[in-house]
């Protein structure tokens, strides 16, 4: 078994989800399946390889890539985006308190 | 034109430019189409009547205006395009086929977005998925599935599977579609048309919801492969709002087209035609090579040692982008708020709430394989694997100049048959994420059908940047009767 139930609730945990007792344990067998199914790269031999981090744009050989001009341009769509929010108060999204006076 | 007749890129400039219809009229042909077809297919989620009407009267009136100084019109002008719910639209709900963006409504557009609307096209709504890209069968929506338009009973691909019954069924003329593992070719190799994954960096992302960053890809879904090539011109390029897009100049698709296959070297890898292949897919697909070859392409065998290693590779990667980029629905922004008195508590109930089983399930793996004690066992031995992919793919492209395999390992299945395995619908995208985790172009184009009459995928891939090659490959095949062998 490559995955407990344990594994299952502080995953859970760290995903933010509530997950109910039905699906704890449907996850729990089916993330075990994928996983056994996953394990088959341990069988390549590895050490030698360098993972790779992007598809393109491999880093130069100083390990700088090249960045573009860091220049302002005006967005103005604060408003639009703050009415897609369940609940805001311009210029806030607000949430539940999080700190205690 | 018949209710049921089929409209291409080209058809549309014809008919416009002769005054056979307008702009508006053959607008308002595709909404009755999709009215009369929708409820039984499920392709579209939303419509985007005012603004598609608003376009085609401006086409209309370039029309009116230019054709007496004989001014060319813009190359989409007039023509009805779809675009799948993961990409965004300003003003045009974009759910990403979930209930936690059920209501959420995009103040942008996506960059394929502005620039097809640029070039003219009329953009009809947006075509129904799996629940942010996620699934090969459509079935993840939580819109309810797609229905293949050719066999009703079975699933249409996916995920982009409305944007792909939407073409097939002739309710747009084009589509822009996602791939990530598959989630173009596969659906077009299930309905019967042609579906292109570009280079990653070739197609701007920005407008694109986010699930796999290194990976997603933005491309169309087409009638031919000439549309296919005019929508690539118009969508391709670099894009300053995205910074994984390059400045590669794009050449001339339609040039690329013309050029005889003559000398070409197509290899064809024995790895993809093994255990798991359906033998009518398989036959058929070599029957294409033998056309190619007719053509006056050369066929070279070849060794891609790391093929079975790909979806394994690819649910470790692609999940584990996901659980970070699907981090941000929290109810906080936008979207879904499931309200509580605490806010870690808010998170969780909203997410609960919002997302799919799929979703949930894939934001789980990619949660367990970053987290602390897994990530070198298995993010990290995946991205040394993902290296070794890519390596198969630049060694091959050394010896040969395109690469031909099924698309997908069986035709279109059936409705609910691989719902209750996760595993085996993984496996559905085993010759489709290869080149996803090269990053490499490809194409599936329709090769024939089984008895059954369901439609078969030849997939071509290319090196990096050289769509030109692997359509003009796609469009020799088509041009000599390859679609229907």
């Amino acid at each position: 078994m490559k995955i407990s139930r344990e594994d299952v609730l502080r995953v859970a945990e760290l995903a933010h989800l509530e997950l109910t007792p039905e699906e704890i344990e449907l996850y729990r067998g089916q993330l075990d399946e994928i996983l056994s199914y996953i394990g088959k790269l341990e069988k390549l031999d590895v050490s030698n390889v360098e993972p790779m981090a992007q598809v393109l744009f491999p880093a130069p050989a100083d390990g700088h890539p090249e960045l573009r001009d860091d220049t302002l341009v005006p967005c103005d769509i604060a408003d639009a985006v703050l009415t897609q929010a369940a609940d805001a108060a311009k210029p806030f999204f607000r949430v539940p308190r999080v700190i205690e006076r | 034109m018949s209710a049921t007749s089929t409209w291409t890129i080209s058809g549309v400039r014809d008919a416009l430019r002769t005054k056979e219809i307008s702009a508006r009229e053959l607008t308002k042909d595709f909404f009755a189409r999709i009215e009369n077809r929708n409820r039984e297919l499920n392709a579209f989620l939303a419509l985007s009547i005012d603004r598609a009407y608003a376009q085609a009267d401006r086409i209309d009136a370039i029309i009116a205006t230019k054709s007496a100084k004989g001014d060319p019109l813009p190359p989409l002008a007039g023509v009805p395009i779809a675009v799948k719910d993961v990409i965004s639209t300003r003003d045009v709900t974009t759910t990403c086929g979930s209930k936690i963006l059920e209501t959420y409504v995009p103040p942008y557009d996506a960059t394929a977005v502005e620039r097809l609307e640029r070039a003219g096209a009329v953009i009809l709504g947006k075509t129904n998925c799996d629940e942010f890209a996620m699934g090969s069968s459509n079935e993840n929506s939580a819109y309810g599935p797609v229905r293949n338009p050719v066999a009703l009973d079975r699933v249409p691909g996916g995920s982009s599977g409305g944007s792909a019954a939407a073409v097939a069924a002739g309710l747009a003329v084009a589509a822009l579609g996602t791939d990530t593992g598959g989630s173009i070719r596969q659906p077009g190799a299930c309905c019967g048309i042609p579906g292109m994954m570009p280079t990653y960096g070739r197609v701007s992302r920005y407008g694109l919801i986010a699930f796999a960053s290194s990976l997603d890809r933005i491309g169309p879904l087409t009638q031919n492969v000439t549309d296919a090539s005019v929508l690539m011109a118009i969508i391709a390029g670099h894009d300053p709002n995205d910074s994984t897009s390059a400045a590669v100049p794009v050449p001339d698709y339609g040039a690329a087209l013309e050029s005889p296959l003559q000398g070409i070297r197509i290899g064809v890898p024995e790895d993809y035609f093994g255990e798991g292949l359906d033998p009518e897919v398989r036959e058929k697909v070599l029957a294409g090579i033998s056309l190619l070859e007719k053509l006056g392409a050369k066929r070279i065998p070849l060794h891609m040692p790391h093929t079975d290693y790909a979806i394994a590779t690819y649910y470790i990667v692609a999940t584990a982008e996901a659980s970070s980029n699907l981090a941000r629905y929290d109810g906080v922004r936008y979207g879904l708020r499931v309200p509580s008195t605490s806010l870690r508590d808010m998170y969780k109930k909203t997410r609960e709430r919002g997302f799919g089983p799929e979703v949930k399930r894939r934001i789980m793996l990619g949660t367990y394989v970053l987290s602390a004690g897994y990530y070198e066992a298995y993010y990290l031995r995946a991205q040394k694997v993902r290296s070794l992919i890519a390596r198969d793919f630049a060694d091959a492209f050394q010896r040969v100049d395109a690469i031909i395999t099924p698309t997908a390992p069986t035709p279109a299945f059936r409705l609910g048959e691989k719902t209750a395995d996760p595993l085996q619908m993984y496996l559905a995208d085993i010759y489709t994420v290869t080149g996803s985790l090269a990053g490499v172009p490809g194409i599936s184009v329709p090769c024939g059908k089984t008895k059954a009459g369901l439609p078969i995928g030849m997939q071509i891939f290319g090196p990096h940047f050289e769509e030109g090659r692997v359509l003009q490959l796609a469009g020799a095949f088509e041009k000599a009767g390859g679609f229907t062998i």
